[in-house]
């Protein structure tokens, strides 16, 4: 089984967090990095999978030089070989000109899985495995916990709300995203980390994807990022307990609008 | 000469997944293991996949073949979290198995190292003696030759693993009168009859890391089990801990960074007087203070790790790296109480138990004293 991994460079979760000049996002140069939380999980579905069935696990990550720590921990847990999309066209993308940039890639690659992780710690789109599999017209399954290998294809479970579950019988190729804590994560070991040095990480460019860069202009982008505003408002209902009551829900209904 | 203070990605990756084990594995068990003054052993099976009870040997012995830089990492990043296990891995790896690596036979490594590099079996290294603690060479164990191998009498104490350890390298006399030129090293073998483990030591700090005394009582070892040249043994015994002593520094190293980590924290969270206490100058220089001297040691234990890494000798190095950390280990984990005043003085905050855990390191391995010693020596010959 060909298994490629999404694999997603977000700020650590205890970094510092403050507000750009520009007011548009995070400032950079406070921040610490790690592999996307739900990612870490794909990525132990795929080496899981890979002990099973046999096969080759690629890990893909988009992004500036410095996603390469991302690759080479996926390597040193014991991914076959890497890809990095690295681009400065690439940087600052929306959700459809990463997927789109993403489907590229594992299209030209070629696979039997794409994984993702659910979402992303930072933006919290969940899109990205959703619409590569559109791209790439292929099956593809969300809120993933589980993956079995069928004939022919693949057998899943999906999380649904409430408590419950979902198994579905799909084909391969097809796009799954990830859901966290689905498994044990490996630690890289010592000799993991020293024999990641020697395995490939290609590298490959908007040119070399042949994506037109023009067109993945974001269609979103975002006008201002702040800190919720804490405030208090106090006030004294005076009357009856009926008039306060009525009062009360009048005010719980069209000035804090809870019903 | 190239100057650099960058880690490599490998070693990078190295601190950072050792890191995420002892978060994961030992930080949920220390304040539990430390009052039931529990040793983990099933631990080392876990820290033996990880390659981390093996990490100076070559793969072919079942080792990470890796320096002592990554060595001293991976010791400060245990000790962050938890000292005893930091002290444990250190006696594990840099005395018994190191000793047995550097002095032992193909056939003595292939049977003893690999099993002892990948956490299968636990190693012991026993040197102090009841009567003789610096003063090593004044030890009594004695062996005598007898029946086609040797008969070991005497008793070891504080020894590392005393009661659990599957190997023990202990060290002997062969001959009174060559004095320390007439000591060598016998491997002995948990089971070997006459080889008893003593009483287990109620200790300050360090509480999960075993510490039992050895007695050994016509206890028989074949000739195979002579480990090195004879008369050699306290020679090589010194040269063993030239290494030890890197990793004694980088376990002080990582008691500190723990307890700094966690005053840094606090003073940022704890408010008095309607304002965080990191804000007031008093808290803040004795954060600065401590920040410098723990980067001063692991500077000073990364030099040291690296001329050892480059062949160089270390004695003066490895001296200076102990003695700086382990002193500067104590003052910065008291200070780290202060921070935290009333609540640094219970167990509901990590460096009462970091202070404990400190102390071991002035002591251990050669006293403060006897580095000071050591340097000066060196002072005169270098």
């Amino acid at each position: 089984m060909k298994i490629i991994v999404c694999l997603k460079q977000v700020p650590k979760n205890d970094s510092i967090l403050r507000i750009n000049e520009q007011g548009t996002w995070i400032q950079d140069r406070d921040l610490t990095y790690e592999i996307n939380e739900s990612d870490q999980y794909a990525l132990e579905a795929a080496l899981q999978l890979k002990e099973k069935h046999g096969g080759e696990v690629i890990a893909l990550s988009l992004g500036p030089a410095r996603v390469q720590t991302v690759i080479k921990e996926a390597l040193a847990r014991g991914a076959d070989r890497g890809i990095h999309l690295e681009d400065a066209t690439l940087d600052n993308l929306d959700a459809f000109g990463i997927s789109t940039a993403i489907a590229a890639a594992a299209k030209a690659e070629g696979f039997d899985l794409l994984l993702t992780g659910l979402q992303s710690d930072d933006y919290g789109y969940a899109q990205t495995g959703v619409i590569a599999a559109e791209l790439l017209g292929l099956p593809h399954a969300t809120i993933v916990m589980d993956v079995q290998a069928t004939d022919g294809g693949i057998r899943v479970k999906r999380e649904l709300e409430n408590g419950f579950f979902q198994w579905v019988s799909m084909p391969a190729p097809a796009v799954l995203t990830i859901q966290s804590g689905i498994n044990t994560l490996r630690y890289a070991t010592l000799k993991g980390i020293m024999a990641a040095k020697k395995k490939e990480i290609k590298k490959l460019d908007a040119a070399g994807l042949g994506l037109d860069t023009a067109s993945l202009t974001p269609k979103m982008q975002f006008r201002r990022v702040y800190v919720p505003v804490k405030s208090k408002q106090t006030q004294f209902l005076e009357g009856s307990p009926a008039e306060v009551a009525a009062k009360l829900i009048e005010k719980l209904k069209n000035e804090a609008r809870v019903f | 000469m190239s100057l650099s203070f960058n880690l490599t990605d490998e070693q990078w990756q190295i601190k950072k997944s050792v890191r995420e084990f002892a978060e994961a594995e030992i930080k949920p068990h220390v304040q539990e293991w430390d009052e039931a003054q529990h040793f983990p052993r099933e631990l080392f099976a876990k820290m033996g996949a990880l390659g981390l009870t093996g990490v100076l040997f070559p793969e072919e012995y079942g080792g990470a073949g890796m320096g002592y830089v990554e060595y001293a990492l991976i010791i400060e990043e245990l000790s962050r979290i938890d000292g005893a296990i930091g002290l444990s891995v250190a006696a594990h790896n840099s005395l018994c198995t190191n000793h047995l690596y550097q002095y032992g036979t193909a056939a003595q490594r292939e049977r003893f190292v690999t099993p002892l590099a990948k956490g299968e079996k636990l190693g012991a290294w026993a040197l102090t003696e009841p009567g003789s603690g610096s003063d090593a060479s004044g030890m009594k164990t004695q062996a005598i030759p007898r029946d086609g191998g040797w008969v070991i009498n005497g008793a070891k104490n504080f020894i590392t693993h005393g009661i659990s350890a599957d190997t023990a390298v202990v060290l002997a006399i062969t001959n009174r009168e060559m004095r320390s030129r007439g000591i060598s090293a016998f491997i002995v073998e948990h089971g070997a009859k006459g080889f008893l483990a003593g009483k287990k030591e109620n200790k300050l700090g360090v509480r999960a890391s075993e510490t039992a005394s050895l007695i050994f009582e016509d206890c028989w070892v074949p000739k195979e089990n002579l480990l090195g040249e004879p008369g050699r043994g306290f020679v090589n015994a010194m040269q063993i801990l030239d290494g030890g002593r890197i990793s004694i520094a980088a376990l002080a190293l990582g008691i500190a960074q723990g307890a700094y980590e966690s005053a840094l924290k606090y003073a940022q969270e704890r408010k008095q007087f309607g304002q965080p206490i990191f804000d007031f100058q008093g808290i803040q220089f004795k954060l600065a203070d401590m920040a410098t001297q723990i980067d001063a040691a692991r500077l000073l234990i990364w030099r040291a790790a690296w001329m050892k890494d480059n062949k160089q000798q270390t004695t003066r190095e490895s001296a200076m790296a102990k003695l700086y950390a382990s002193e500067i280990a104590v003052k910065v984990c008291e200070e780290a109480i202060q921070i935290h005043g009333g609540y640094g003085y219970t167990k509901d905050y990590p460096p009462e138990k970091h202070w404990r855990d400190s102390k071991i390191c002035t002591i251990g391995e050669g006293t403060s004293e006897v580095q000071r010693l050591v340097i000066a020596r060196q002072l005169l010959t270098s």
